[in-house]
């Protein structure tokens, strides 16, 4: 039978997929264990959530929470920095940490059969490091080249500028590196009391994904971290202040540069604070973002790069965390077109709040987008691991996945030009540029976006 | 021990009438399907003053084709599904991620764009993607700390009539000079069945994989193979160069011509890359960053391709570090190597390394390095989709002898080039007798 080339093929129903089941157990020592069956290839992942994020840098100490984890790997009990790596490498582990805004992730990946000596690898690395001087000496240089060297790479450089655009002062207005003073004053004392309160069993979740029954993968996470006691430090129990609210912009400019002169594009994020993750509005704003600027052929990267060339690549999307979150725009465009792609930009951000509501084909796609494609991110141990640990990051019920996809299906277009006109607002949003500020001074005039603040690209 | 059964990538190959090379590959476990095709062709086929033609051309096969006239991410991510390409010096790969329920729309979009692509591309979509192609330049190159040094890297490494001397971006230059005409040449010449090799792995039983396969690209036209690429290079001395750049750290750049890919010594090589300069326990590593503290970073790779290879070490000087310290503890590190050779001990580590990242590969069946686009990898670039599991035995029947052998063979001190990136006028801290070289 020969292809029919009059149309495209129709697609069949949605296949069923049944979603991870996920099993709860609390440890001894208060440690909650999270655990997932994964029958497909001999590989076992461990992610353990602590409740040591960004957010937990105290003022003046920016960048502590991040360089404690990195200390977890420097060395643990009597084993040297390379000891823990060559025990690593000896399974052909991928140990990953990820310091997020309100949580830190440690995850480690190794084959099935080297899964207790990773489970017990990563308990030391969190439990028992060294934390020597010498090797925080070495950490702390290490991250303040690697500051330095961040001032040549303009994605970087926005987005430290725009987080603290947004937060100002607050520690979700800094990168989880930290600030070179804030690095440089770091002591011992600091890494090791920030450990003790903050790592413990009582407020660490790990999520365990393998193929493995329930009671197998638990009693992996069980024979490595059930001799963790609680510190006698008392918990930390004074969190950051509750950062400003949605209508209370940080800064008092609506543009501003970093210069990079000769830079042959302009790096930009457009946005403000908008909305928190435990929202019910989540769904339409998945749906909204979806529409304007989070996928491939949303309104925003189909204006500036498959109509007019501006760029690569645009795209917009929230920060997700546990405050309110920053919804922005993302682009790097040439330089002789800063001015128009920023202006294409808001007028997207103004269309969708009700002048052009989506369509009926663009609500279809989006909403076909997010949920069609759903299962595919629920493929190795490793995804799924993730998915888990979002799922206690953001204290979402265990059905969370199977709701999923008819939360999407019940968000309207009247629900995502609702959304828009209370989360997306270009009148309140910062336009920030990393570029050449001469090239393109007078054509952002303009604009009507006021005097730039002018940013030195270190914050 | 885990039982070598378990490190497979079963598949089923047929080839078409028209010289398509089809191979299928269950998996049943999430109901999604991959769909990927290679296309033998990439900046290796270039000729110079036309570089950055293949990767332009690969922007224009998501632009529409005759029976779509039209952008190809909406359908196939109203159906649920994500797509993408990519081109490099060898091959040009195309591939969608579906759901089970949407391979047919997959395929009908392939074959579509196979055969009946240029009724669609026109001028103004020809002229739009040259642009996006130039800021894909900006962005990824030039507005980039280091950009421009692999860019020469290569130039130097290869002669100028090599196809490897160019990067697959191309110069800007030749991307402003090409003309809509080049476009029906290239379609014509490099895109077709018996250039092409499609693979589909996950949720579909082989036989009906294969009925589809025939059903939509069965009716395309066999169109002449292209004849294969062959040019030579060698490096007969040292090269010392040094390139002003936007960046606050020096960085040196190392490199020697080494196997092509699936060549003798080209996994010895990749391990070599491992136990010298790649992660914390490698010996560069251990001596430069952990010990002497003289660089930030060091890194290996053995980067293997069709017509050659070759073997690039890189690192940044830490501040108080100069670039001249870097060799020297590079070089004593290369010749401690060809005397001696790896010890058991970092061949023991470097097996289990490999082992687990084969089995690592085995964990998607789309996307970039998923099991559809290795099997086509292995297919085209090795002539067998089974390449799997001897793959792995390259590497763990590599022993302290080969290794050190291919270090011998390969790695030689007066017959490499040496790039050092300084601080825009700072060229004093370069290697002495590096010669200036402009890359725009």
């Amino acid at each position: 039978m020969r292809a029919d080339r009059s149309r495209l093929p129709d697609v069949g129903p949605d296949p069923t997929f049944r979603f991870p089941r996920i099993a709860r157990h609390t440890l001894g020592n208060g440690l909650q264990v999270r655990t997932v069956e994964h029958h497909t290839v001999p590989v076992v992942t461990l992610v353990v959530q602590v409740d040591a994020g960004v957010v937990a840098d105290p003022p003046g100490r920016e960048g502590l929470a991040a360089i404690t984890a990195d200390m977890g790997d420097e060395g643990t009990g009597s084993l040297s920095a390379i000891e823990v790596s060559e025990g690593l490498a000896r399974i052909g582990a991928a140990y990953e940490v990820d310091v997020g805004a309100d949580a830190t992730h440690f995850s480690l990946t190794t084959l099935s059969r080297f899964a207790e000596r990773g489970a017990a690898l990563l308990a030391d690395i969190l439990v028992r490091p060294s934390l020597r001087a010498g090797d925080l000496d070495r950490v702390r240089q290490m991250r303040l080249d690697r500051l330095r060297q961040l001032k040549d790479l303009p994605p970087v450089v926005a987005e430290r500028a725009f987080l603290r655009l947004m937060y100002g002062e607050h520690p979700y207005g800094h990168l989880s590196i930290g600030s070179a003073a804030a690095l440089g004053a770091l002591a011992l004392d600091d890494v090791a009391a920030f450990h003790a309160a903050r790592f413990r069993p009582s407020r660490t979740t790990i999520t365990v994904v393998g193929p493995l029954s329930h009671g197998g993968l638990l009693q992996l996470a069980d024979g490595a971290f059930s001799g963790w006691s609680e510190p006698l430090v008392p918990i930390d129990v004074q969190g950051p202040r509750e950062v400003g609210s949605q209508d209370d912009p940080t800064s008092q400019h609506r543009l501003a540069i970093v210069r990079r002169d000769g830079a042959p594009q302009s790096q930009i994020r457009i946005g403000h604070l908008s909305a928190r993750r435990d929202t019910p509005d989540y769904p339409a704003l998945l749906v909204m973002n979806a529409v304007l600027g989070g996928q491939f052929v949303s309104r925003i990267n189909l204006k500036l790069r498959e109509e007019k060339g501006y760029t690569y690549g645009a795209r917009s999307g929230f920060d997700w965390r546990r405050g309110i979150a920053p919804f922005s725009v993302q682009a790097s465009v040439h330089t002789a077109s800063t001015a128009d792609a920023i202006s294409d930009c808001l007028a997207e951000l103004d269309g969708i709040r009700g002048s052009r509501p989506p369509s009926e084909r663009e609500m279809s796609l989006a909403k076909a987008s997010l949920t069609r494609g759903y299962p595919r991110g629920f493929e190795t141990a490793q995804q799924v691991a993730r998915s888990v640990a979002q799922l206690a990051l953001f204290e979402l019920p265990d059905t969370y996945f199977e709701e999923f996809v008819p939360r999407v299906h019940a968000v309207e277009a009247a629900d995502v030009v609702r959304v828009a006109e209370r989360y997306v607002d270009p009148a309140r949003a910062v336009t920030l540029v990393v570029g050449d500020h001469q090239a393109v001074a007078e054509s952002l005039q303009p604009l009507g976006l006021g005097e730039p603040q002018l940013l030195p690209s270190v914050v | 021990m885990l039982g070598v059964g378990s490190l497979t990538l079963p598949f089923a190959k047929r080839t078409l009438a028209n010289g398509l090379d089809v191979i299928v590959h269950e998996d049943h476990h999430v109901p999604i399907v991959a769909v990927n095709i290679w296309y033998h062709v990439g900046s290796k086929d270039e000729q110079p003053g036309r570089t950055g033609f293949a990767h332009l051309f690969e922007h224009l096969m998501f632009e529409g084709s005759e029976h779509h006239d039209a952008g190809f991410f909406p359908p196939v991510q109203q159906a649920g599904g994500v797509l993408n390409g990519s081109t490099n010096t060898d091959r040009t790969n195309y591939w969608e991620v579906v759901p089970t329920s949407a391979v047919d729309l997959a395929l009908w979009m392939e074959s579509d764009r196979m055969g009946y692509l240029l009724p669609a591309v026109t001028l103004e979509r020809f002229e739009t993607q040259r642009h996006v192609v130039l800021n894909e330049r900006r962005q990824n190159y030039e507005n980039r700390p280091y950009g421009f040094a692999s860019m020469a890297m290569a130039a130097a490494l290869f002669p100028e009539d090599h196809p490897y001397s160019w990067l697959t971006i191309g110069s800007s230059d030749d991307i402003r000079a090409m003309r809509l005409e080049d476009v029906q040449a290239f379609f014509r010449t490099y895109y077709h069945p018996a250039n092409a090799s499609l693979t589909l792995a996950g949720d579909i039983e082989t036989e009906r994989a294969f009925d589809l396969a025939e059903r939509y690209f069965g009716e395309l036209p066999r169109g002449p193979r292209p004849a294969p690429v062959r040019r030579t290079a060698d490096l007969a001395n040292e090269a010392r160069l040094v390139l002003e750049d936007r960046v606050e750290m020096p960085r040196v750049y190392m490199a020697w011509l080494s196997p092509a890919m699936f060549g003798e010594g080209d996994a010895e090589m990749d391990l070599l890359a491992d136990l010298l300069a790649n992660g914390k326990t490698s010996r560069l590593y251990r001596t430069l960053v952990y010990e002497r503290r003289v660089a930030l970073d060091v890194s290996a790779y053995q980067n293997s391709r069709e017509l050659a290879g070759f073997f690039l070490l890189v690192a940044t000087a830490a501040p108080g570090g100069s670039l001249t310290d870097i060799a020297a503890v590079i070089d004593a590190a290369l010749q401690r190597l060809i005397e001696a050779g790896p010890s058991e001990s970092e061949m023991e580590r470097a097996r289990a390394q490999a082992e687990a990242h084969f089995m690592y590969r085995l964990q998607t069946v789309g996307g970039f390095g998923g099991k559809s686009d290795q099997l086509n990898a292995y297919n085209v670039l090795h002539g067998d989709p089974g390449f799997f599991s001897a793959d792995l035995s390259r590497y763990r029947e590599a022993t302290t002898a080969s290794v050190r052998a291919a270090a011998v063979r390969f790695l030689g001190v007066d017959r490499r080039v040496i790039l050092s990136v300084v601080p825009r006028g700072q060229r004093e801290l370069a290697l002495s007798g590096s010669q200036p070289v402009s890359v725009a």
